[in-house]
């Protein structure tokens, strides 16, 4: 009948907005307004805190007073325990806005004679609701009734009446209860109470306590049906409703750098993609931390908010540490840009872990955030549980645009791509550091194993921690291999050696040439000055030769005038 | 008091018929050793229902035959009174609360089966009760 009415009306069922983060994502805004919901769940679950925040939230962000029917605790009792959560119930008392009522029931008290009803309960009641004009009303936990109470039968019938009348009155109603052995609730209530159910759980694995909700029904309304974990802090119950994040997220073109300038070329030469996810793994004492260090200064400098978790060494341990590379990290801290949280893993549960971590991303509102490492995680075989809860941090990261920081360690020994293979679908950019072991030492080398979305480097880097910083060198890569550290020292020396010894034989060369030109010329010289000795001789002769011929010639002249000779033409053709 | 024996009650049990009743009280030597001089019993209703008048006429029916001239009967309706309820802890009605002699004592229901109701006031041991059902 009810669906058919929703159907033909088309209309959204009215809700009782909770106020409590992330339940209201869940049911899509709240708890089915005027009818009860059944909050069920084991002992010390939560349900007493869940309903009182639905009121308290009610009374003071939605002006819907509220009632709360305490079948167990008092009024004094129940004000002193929510009174670390921050709620002032005297007060509220006071200003008509909450009304407190234990009800109390003890059955050794108690006789029954005959037929009996409760009255007595509708009247006080009603009384509580009358006189606050309360639109909000707990009975918390109604089931109490039935050890306070004989005869079952008749309280049966008689609960049935009275969450008949509570919906009449319209007061949405939130009803808890214990959790059965095979069934939701110990006595069956989520059969009268089927407007909506909300399951608490809490249990414990591998020594770690979970908080968990789960609407189990919803009548006339949609509503996520996964386990979501919660958690209870001094700000009350959060919800985080973070599987359903989904993949809808828009991603930034926007680089930042990694801090150290080599890196960031490596990384077509602008670093990571905001709000993507980094990893770098590598065995022990690779650095690891320190390339998360240098991105989180750079983050500082750029005045970005950063939040590091860290798992393995307390914040000033790990100042002091990367003060020794030269990387100062104290004065951001103080500034407030950046802010560690230190936790052992083994502390709480991977839920809880994830909904603080959430909760302080919240609040602190970071631009990046570094969890170092996130396999401290990791104990024994619930390597899956760590991939969901990373999954879900790293959706809510994308989400916010933050970019992720992780850093792994791998044992040695194991291949380095295997041990991180359950989470490297997650990664956008992933680092490797390896250690390079040649020639009795051992070297640390870097290379990008992978970088959606650009053009990254192939190159593998030696990686070096100085007291200046990080440098990246390259890699020695020659005719006998990838060479680092002191190995890579030598063998340049070795080369330098050989070199010089190259350019000491250009130099003879240079020099036995300019000398061979040197006697070359030498010779030129005195062959030219031999020639000229010569030439001067020969021209010495030819001249006194010639002196000669003419005095030869005029004396045959003289000699032929003396003779009265008649040839003429013959002196002077011999002129 | 007047008390009229013969009226007709509806969810009265085999035991509790006149004559079981008078049998029981009849053997009741318990009484004797609670009865102090003054009994005040207070009935807490909520209006004039079929179980509170049951309730009362039964209620004044044990106080004639068990207490003849030392009892006091208070009638409290919770819906003239509301508040009465949560001053007096009041869940189930009808109740019945022994308020003198000390300690006070609750017994619920409309008081039909008298045994009950005489265990309640502490007049009979509660081991008179025991293969009793």
């Amino acid at each position: 009948m009810k669906k058919s009415e929703a159907y033909s009306h088309r209309k959204v069922l009215p809700k009782s907005p909770t106020d409590i983060q992330g339940l209201d994502e869940i049911t899509g805004g709240g708890l089915p307004k005027g009818r009860p919901t059944l909050v069920c769940g084991g002992p010390g679950c939560g349900k007493t805190l869940f309903a009182m925040e639905f009121l308290v939230r009610g009374a003071t962000e939605y002006n819907e007073p509220g009632v709360f029917i305490s079948f167990e605790e008092t009024e004094e009792e129940l004000s002193a325990n929510v009174a670390s959560l921050g709620f002032d119930l005297d007060s509220l008392r006071k200003r008509k806005k909450i009304w407190l009522e234990h009800i109390h029931v003890e059955r050794s008290e108690v006789e029954q004679s005959g037929e009996y009803d409760l009255e007595g309960l509708f009247i006080r009641i009603h009384e509580a609701i009358e006189s606050i004009s309360a639109k909000r009303i707990v009975l918390d936990t109604l089931e109490s009734l039935f050890s306070g109470l004989p005869n079952p039968i008749i309280l049966r019938s008689e609960l049935r009446r009275l969450l008949r009348w509570l919906k009449k009155k319209g007061v949405t109603a939130v009803i808890t209860a214990e959790r059965g052995e095979d069934r939701l609730t110990r006595q069956g209530l989520e059969e009268y109470i089927s407007d909506c159910v909300i399951l608490l759980d809490h249990r414990v694995t591998d020594e770690s306590s979970i908080r968990r909700l789960r609407v189990v029904k919803y009548r006339g309304s949609s509503h996520g049906t996964n386990e979501y974990p919660f958690l209870i802090d001094e700000d009350g119950f959060s919800v985080l409703p973070v599987t359903s994040l989904g993949l809808n997220y828009s991603s930034s073109r926007e680089r930042v750098s990694t801090g150290i300038p080599r890196l960031d070329t490596m990384l077509s030469g602008k670093g990571y993609f905001r709000g993507s996810t980094v990893l770098v793994s590598g065995t022990a004492g690779t650095g690891k931390t320190s390339i998360a260090a240098k991105f989180v200064e750079a983050a500082c400098k750029r005045g970005e908010r950063s939040l590091f978790f860290t798992f393995e060494e307390s914040p000033s341990q790990l100042m002091r540490n990367m003060r020794s590379i030269g990387i100062n990290l104290e004065p951001w801290e103080k500034k407030g840009l950046l802010q560690f949280q230190a936790t052992r893993p083994t502390h709480y549960g991977l839920e809880t872990h994830l909904t603080t971590s959430i909760k302080l991303i919240n609040d602190f509102k970071p631009s990046i955030v570094i969890l170092d490492p996130i396999n401290a995680f990791v104990l024994g075989e619930n390597q899956t549980e760590v991939k969901t809860m990373l999954l879900r941090l790293v959706d809510f990261l994308k989400m916010k645009g933050i970019t992720a920081f992780f850093t792994s360690l791998t044992s040695a020994g194991d291949t380095m791509e295997i041990t991180d293979v359950y989470i490297s679908s997650l990664i956008d950019t992933w680092l490797l550091l390896r250690d390079i072991e040649i020639g009795g030492e051992r070297n640390r080398g870097l290379y990008v194993l992978k970088s959606r979305g650009m053009a990254h480097s192939n190159q593998i880097r030696e990686f070096k921690l100085t007291d200046q910083g990080i440098d990246l060198l390259d890699v020695y890569i020659g005719a006998e291999g990838v060479l680092t550290g002191s190995a890579r020292l030598s063998q340049e020396t070795k080369d330098d050696a050989e070199q010089l010894l190259r350019q000491q034989e250009f130099g003879r060369r240079e020099f036995e040439l300019e000398r061979k030109r040197k006697a070359m010329e030498a010779q030129i010289v005195m062959l030219r000055s031999e020639f000229e000795a010569e030439e001067a001789e020969a021209l010495k002769i030819i001249k006194s030769e010639k002196v000669k011929d003419e005095r030869f010639t005029q004396n045959k002249a003289k000699m032929a005038k003396s003779r009265k000779a008649d040839a003429n033409t013959k002196t002077t053709g011999a002129k | 008091m007047k008390i009229k024996h013969d009226k007709p009650k509806t969810s009265r049990t085999k035991t509790s018929d006149g004559s079981g009743r008078r049998r029981f009280l009849e053997r009741s030597t318990h009484a004797a050793k609670s009865g102090s001089d003054r009994w005040v019993l207070r009935l807490y209703v909520a209006g004039q229902t079929a179980k509170a008048v049951t309730a009362l006429n039964n209620l004044k029916l044990i106080c004639e035959e068990q207490l003849k001239g030392k009892y006091h009967i208070e009638v409290i309706d919770l819906l003239k009174n509301p508040t009465l309820a949560r001053d007096n802890q009041i869940l189930a009605v009808p109740t019945l609360v022994r308020k003198l002699p000390l300690p006070v004592r609750n017994i619920i229901g409309d008081l039909s089966d008298t045994e009950r109701v005489l265990v309640g006031l502490d007049l009979i041991e509660r081991s008179a009760l025991v293969g009793k059902q």
